[in-house]
């Protein structure tokens, strides 16, 4: 049976770094239970003749030959970047994870 | 905080070791895995980097075909199968090493699947290793912690980033668990680690230099009692960067293990940090629900499908192994397996069979690059292969020996002015004047000096105490700076003393 609990909404704020009140998560567990159980139905209509897909396009081996490209510059790189030091990009603490 | 350990041999005598290895490989192509930025190491900070490595909105990885190539190249030597099909995964985590959030690796379709290396140990017994899987994945960046103390993490104000690393192509190269290496399992170990590093080296896809983090080992490890079928609770030491390490990291930590079960604790499953200085392993995260990757494919990239046609072309056209090639040159060179292992541990292998291929007889190749040139090597710190003398060079010098031009103690003063930059063996024999002395003339006067300033000796000599000639040898050799050649110089002190050798 698909779906998501409020437990699992609330796991995957965690996860994603996302700070959801009490309502955010009933709220967001509804409409995400919802969703789930739409695409669910897909499921229902494939039966096993069809394979599962990940990617639109019937491609493979898309490849590049190991030639350098120009990068950007380092100024470039570290303009969107909300703080630098020493031409790097700087990072509060990380608290207890090595 | 020290661990408790128990003795190697009781902790043995009551449990038997499992390992898993897993090994990290950077490729040595020329860029990225996904993007066209140089993997030049040294380069400025953030210099190498451009909207896909840094995860960009908007930017879309392409696979680096090389990357895919050399995949497929480590997957044949390591005997294993080859996907005919597979896909890159997202593996989701918030950690600033990585600006995408993510790394771009494979899941539950590796390129490589089910193989095995046989690893040679000290003994000669062959050990075959099972091989789980090879993945492609990419780098991540490089992380310098500020404010804390001498650059660790813990107590750090704050982490600058370089993101040149990120995304260069690595292959995670993972075992099956390890079982019946007993005692010799930190042995097998870090045999394993060398013999792959050989592999990777003989196929020409990374330089796998340990010391420069092209190739990086983590040692999983956990104690079953004997006759117990189920695995114990494993630690997983991270980032174990030497063969010595390795072998180390295994043993301590079977020793604390066995400290912790044979007391009645339980082994926590964690992460544990290997610590150089002393050989032990301290606690780093444990394991919880915080590592959720929540893998998925990665739709930004199209399965990769190596057609058969392909692997069996990059089958055949793979090197010698490198257990083959040693076992080969060992009988070739006639020495023995303790000496090919002396040869193998110190880099020497290649740049002696370079040095025969440029003309030298083997035992000479051997002779100097085992003898004056890694003691140099060792002195400074380098790789064999990085002293500045050619294989070329090398021959010539055993070259001037075997024809006489030199003696072993010039030879080396030979080699002392190529590694100091003074030019080809015969530039620095000609400005040093390194030529053996063995004309009649020359020699002469010093050998009838020598009889003359110790005639004591001399006499002793005429007595028939013909051992005693080696102190007037000693004394031509000193007023000839080492030229002379010695053999002759012996010939006519006796002859002038009218004695028989």
């Amino acid at each position: 049976m698909p779906g998501i609990t409020r437990e699992e909404v609330a796991h995957l704020a965690r996860l994603a770094r996302l700070e959801l009140k009490g309502e955010e998560l009933d709220h967001f567990a509804g409409q995400l239970d919802d969703i789930i159980g739409a695409v669910a139905r897909v499921s229902e209509v494939a039966d096993q003749d069809v394979p599962p897909t990940s990617h639109p396009l019937p491609l493979t081996n898309v490849m590049r030959a190991d030639e350098v490209r120009p990068s950007l510059t380092p100024a470039q790189a570290l303009s969107g970047a909300p703080a630098q030091e020493q031409q790097r990009f700087k990072v509060p603490q990380i608290l207890g994870e090595d | 905080m020290t661990s408790e350990l128990l003795s190697y041999e009781d902790a043995l005598a009551s449990y038997d070791p499992v390992m898993g290895l897993e090994v990290h490989v950077e490729l040595g192509t020329r860029t990225k895995m996904f993007c066209g930025c140089s993997t030049e190491l040294g380069a400025e900070p953030n210099s190498q980097t451009c909207p896909t490595c840094l995860g960009l909105p908007g930017s879309l990885p392409v696979v680096n075909a090389i990357g895919v190539e050399s995949a497929v190249k480590i997957g044949l030597a390591l005997n294993c199968e080859i996907a005919e099909w597979c896909r890159f995964a997202r593996k989701n985590y918030f950690y600033p090493d990585m600006p995408k959030n993510f790394q771009t690796s494979q899941y539950d379709e590796p390129i490589a699947f089910n193989g095995y290396l046989d690893v040679q140990l000290e003994d000669g017994e062959i050990f075959r290793v099972e091989i789980e899987r090879a993945h492609m994945e990419e780098d991540t960046g490089k992380s310098t912690h500020v404010g804390g103390a001498t650059g660790r993490i813990h107590g750090a104000s704050h982490s600058l980033l370089d993101y040149n690393r990120a995304g260069i192509p690595l292959i995670e190269i993972v075992t099956k668990p390890i079982e019946g290496a007993g005692e010799r399992a930190p042995e097998v170990a870090k045999a394993y680690v060398a013999e792959l590093r050989e592999v990777i080296k003989a196929l020409n896809v990374s330089e796998a230099r340990m010391d420069k983090g092209q190739m990086r080992c983590d040692v999983n490890l956990s104690l079953r009692p004997h006759g117990v079928e189920k695995f114990g609770t494993r630690s997983e030491t991270k980032n174990v960067n030497s063969l010595r390490s390795v072998e180390r990291a295994a043993r301590f930590e079977i020793q604390r293990h066995a400290a912790v079960l044979s007391s009645g604790g339980t082994i926590v499953q964690e992460t544990r940090h290997f610590h150089e200085d002393d050989g032990s392993t301290t606690s780093g995260r444990i394991k919880d629900n915080a590592e959720d990757y929540r893998y998925f494919p990665e739709p930004d990239l199209v399965p990769v499908a190596p057609a058969r046609a392909w692997v069996e072309e990059l089958r055949s056209g793979l090197p010698e192994m490198p257990r083959v090639r040693r076992n080969r040159l060992r009988e070739e060179w006639g020495v023995s397996e303790h000496d090919m292992q002396s040869m193998l541990n110190a880099g020497a292998v290649d740049p002696i069979v370079a040095t025969i291929e440029a003309g030298a007889d083997a035992a000479g190749a051997r002779k100097w690059w085992m003898g004056e040139l890694a003691r140099n090597a060792n002195e400074q710190g380098v790789a064999l292969d990085e002293l500045p003398v050619t294989p070329a060079q090398v021959a010539r010098v055993v070259a001037l020996v075997s024809e006489g031009s030199l003696n072993d103690k010039l030879a080396r003063q030979v080699i002392e002015g190529v590694l100091a930059g003074e030019g080809d063996p015969d530039a620095v024999v000609e400005k040093r004047g390194l030529k053996v002395v063995s004309d009649e003339g020359a020699l002469g006067s010093a050998v009838d000096e020598a009889i003359a300033s110790n005639a004591a000796i001399a006499d002793k000599i005429r007595g028939g105490k013909v051992a005693a000639v080696g102190a007037l040898v000693g004394a031509v050799m000193k007023t000839t700076r080492g030229q002379a050649d010695a053999a002759r110089v012996k010939e006519l002190i006796l002859e002038r003393l009218g004695v028989e050798g």
